[in-house]
C-alpha cells in the first residue's frame, strides 16, 4: 500500500470519529438491528427478517451517501487541490476511500450477521453478498460525489439514488407492480440472495447482478473520465 | 541555472476570455516576488498554472527547470503553496492537519513541532481548524507550506483580510523563510506589503503585467511626478509640479511670510498603478 492510500485512510479514521452525519450512516441500521431483533417477535415473521431487510438498506445506503458526501466535501471546501499539490492521483484517493467506507461498512454487517444469528456458512455467504452490495453502492455513490460540486448538488442526486436502492426491496414485499421494477436493480436482488441462503443462486439473479455490475462500473468510468477530479 | 522560476509568453483563456495574456516574468533563486493587482486581475488563476493545477492555453512555464506540466513526486516535495481559500480539514486539529500533510510525504512528524511553535499555534496544536479563528487558520495554512522546506514557497494573498497583529507576525515568517534562501513568488492587494517584502514586484492588470521592478526603482522612475505641496497661513493649499521654475515662485511665497507648511509627495504604487491603468487599486 502506498503511502499515500496509508495516509489518506487515517485521515477517514480521524476524521469519522467527528463527522456526525457519516457515523450515524455507519451505525444507524448496525444499531437498529440490534433493538429490533432484540425486541419485537411477531408471529409467523420470516426467520432473519429485520437483519435482512434492515441489511439491504444498509447497503443501499451507508457506503453511497457517505461516498458521496466525503468526495464532495473535499471538492467544496478546496482540500482535494492540496491533495494533488502532494502528487496524490485521484485513483489513489478513490481507492484509500473504498478501502476505508467498505471495511466499516463490512463491520456493521458483521455485527447484523451475528446478530440475525447467522453462523458458520451462511454468515459467509451473507457476508459475501453485503460485499457485492457495498461495492456496487460505493462505486454509485463515489461517481455522484465526483460529478458534483459541492454537497448540495451531492445530496440532491445522492438520496434519489439511495432511496430508490434501499426502499424498493422492502416496498416491493407489499407491492406486485414495484416488484416489476425493482427487481432491476441490485438491491433486490440481494435481497432475494439473502432470503434464500441456502438455495443456488437463480440464472436470473446472476444476471441481472452482472448487468448492474457492469453498467454501474461503466458510468463510474465515464464520470471519472470526464469530470476528472484533478480541477 | 539561477531562475527559480520562468515564465515565457504565457496566455491562459477560460472560455473564449482570454485571463492572461502573453506574460513574460522570471524569479531568481531565493528572490521573493510580489504579484500585484486587483481583484480578478488572473493572480490565483497564474499560482493555479505554476503548480499544475490547471493546464495553461499557450506559451511556456518552467519550475525549477521542468514544466508544471511535468512534475512528479520529487518535484511537487519542493514546492510549498497557501492556496487563498486554505483548505484545511474543519473536523481535524491543527497537529493532526499537519500530521497528514507529512504522511502523504512519507516523512515523520519531527518536523510540526518546530513549525507550529515558530507560527505560534503549539497551544492549539489540540483544537480542530473549525474552532480557529481566520488568523489562526492562515498562520496553520503557512506552517503547512513551509512544512516541508520547500524551495520555492507560493503564497496566495497571505494576509487578506486579517488584523495588523497577525499580519505583522505573517510578514516576519514570510522574511524568515526568505533569509533561509527559499524563493518567494507572493500575490496580495496590498501595496504596502509588497513595498515592504519584496525584492521585485509586478503589477498585474486585466492578465498584462503593465510595469516590473525593485519596488523602490518603479518609484525612483516615476520621480519626475514628485509634487510639492503647500500649505499657506491663510488656509490655502497649493500643489505644485516639481519643476525648476516653481522655486521662484514658492520663495516668494516665503519672502513673504505666507508659509504654514511645506512638503513633497513621492509617488507610491497605488498612484503609479492608478496612473498606468486609469483604474483605482480596490483592496
Ligand atoms: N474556473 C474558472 N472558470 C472561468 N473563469 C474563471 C475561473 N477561475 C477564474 N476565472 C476568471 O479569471 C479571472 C481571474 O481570476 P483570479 O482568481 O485569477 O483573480 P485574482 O487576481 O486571484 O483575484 P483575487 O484578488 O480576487 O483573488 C477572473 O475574471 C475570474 O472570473
Ligand atoms: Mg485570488
Amino acid at each position: 500500500m502506498t503511502n499515500h492510500i496509508k495516509a489518506i485512510l487515517w485521515k477517514q479514521l480521524k476524521d469519522t470519529i467527528k463527522n456526525k452525519n457519516i457515523f450515524i450512516q455507519f451505525v444507524m441500521f448496525p444499531c437498529l438491528t440490534i433493538l429490533m431483533e432484540n425486541t419485537i417477535h411477531i408471529e409467523n415473521m420470516p426467520e432473519h427478517f429485520f437483519t435482512n431487510l434492515f441489511a439491504i438498506m444498509y447497503t443501499g445506503m451507508a457506503p453511497l451517501t457517505s461516498a458521496t458526501a466525503v468526495i464532495a466535501e473535499e471538492k467544496e471546501k478546496n482540500t482535494l487541490c492540496v491533495l494533488q499539490l502532494c502528487n496524490v492521483k485521484a485513483f489513489e484517493y478513490l481507492i484509500g476511500n473504498a478501502i476505508y467506507i467498505i471495511s466499516i461498512c463490512m463491520i456493521g454487517s458483521f455485527v447484523m450477521g451475528l446478530t440475525g444469528g447467522y453462523a458458520g456458512t451462511a454468515l459467509l455467504k451473507f457476508m459475501l453478498i453485503m460485499f457485492l452490495g457495498h461495492c456496487c453502492s460505493f462505486l454509485l455513490g463515489a461517481a455522484i460525489g465526483v460529478m458534483s460540486k459541492n454537497q448540495m448538488t451531492a445530496t440532491s442526486i445522492g438520496v434519489p439514488v439511495m432511496m430508490i436502492l434501499s426502499f424498493l426491496p422492502m416496498l416491493s414485499t407489499f407491492n406486485e407492480t414495484i416488484k416489476k421494477f425493482s427487481k432491476f436493480i441490485f438491491s433486490e436482488q440481494l435481497y432475494i440472495l439473502v432470503n434464500n441462503l441456502t438455495e443456488n443462486i437463480t440464472t436470473e439473479t446472476g444476471f441481472i447482478l452482472t448487468c448492474n455490475f457492469v453498467l454501474i462500473i461503466i458510468f463510474f468510468l465515464i464520470t471519472y473520465k470526464n469530470v476528472s477530479l484533478e480541477s | 541555472m539561477n531562475k527559480a522560476i520562468i515564465i515565457k509568453d504565457l496566455s491562459h483563456f477560460f472560455g473564449e476570455v482570454e485571463v492572461l495574456s502573453h506574460l513574460d516574468l522570471s524569479v531568481d533563486k531565493g528572490e521573493l516576488l510580489g504579484l500585484l493587482g486587483p481583484s480578478g486581475a488572473g493572480k490565483t488563476t497564474l499560482i493555479h498554472i505554476l503548480t499544475g493545477q490547471l493546464k495553461f492555453t499557450k506559451g511556456n512555464c518552467c519550475i525549477l527547470g521542468k514544466s508544471p506540466l511535468n512534475m512528479a513526486g520529487e518535484d511537487y516535495k519542493q514546492i510549498g503553496i497557501m492556496m487563498d481559500n486554505l483548505g484545511l480539514y474543519e473536523r481535524m486539529s491543527c497537529y493532526d492537519n499537519l500530521k497528514f500533510y507529512q504522511m502523504l510525504d512519507g516523512k515523520r512528524k519531527e518536523n510540526i513541532e518546530p513549525v507550529l511553535k515558530k507560527v505560534g499555534l503549539w497551544e492549539a496544536r489540540k483544537t480542530q481548524i473549525m474552532h480557529l479563528s481566520k488568523g489562526m487558520k492562515n498562520r496553520l495554512a503557512f506552517a503547512r507550506a513551509i512544512l516541508r522546506q520547500p524551495k520555492i514557497l507560493f503564497l496566495d494573498e497571505p494576509t487578506s483580510g486579517l488584523d495588523p497583529t497577525t499580519v505583522t507576525a505573517i510578514h516576519q515568517m514570510i522574511l524568515e523563510e526568505k533569509h533561509r534562501g527559499t524563493t518567494i513568488f507572493l500575490t496580495t492587494h496590498n501595496m504596502h506589503e509588497s513595498e515592504k517584502l519584496c525584492d521585485k514586484i509586478a503589477l498585474l492588470n486585466n492578465g498584462k503585467i503593465v510595469e516590473y521592478g525593485n519596488p523602490n526603482d518603479i518609484c525612483r522612475r516615476y520621480n519626475y511626478k514628485k509634487k510639492i505641496n503647500i500649505h499657506l497661513k491663510n488656509g490655502q493649499d497649493i500643489v505644485f509640479d516639481h519643476t525648476r521654475e516653481i522655486w521662484e515662485v514658492i520663495k516668494t511665497y516665503f519672502i513673504n511670510d505666507e508659509v504654514e507648511t511645506i512638503h513633497s509627495t513621492e509617488p507610491n504604487l497605488e498612484n503609479i498603478f492608478m496612473e498606468l491603468t486609469g483604474r483605482k487599486f480596490d483592496i
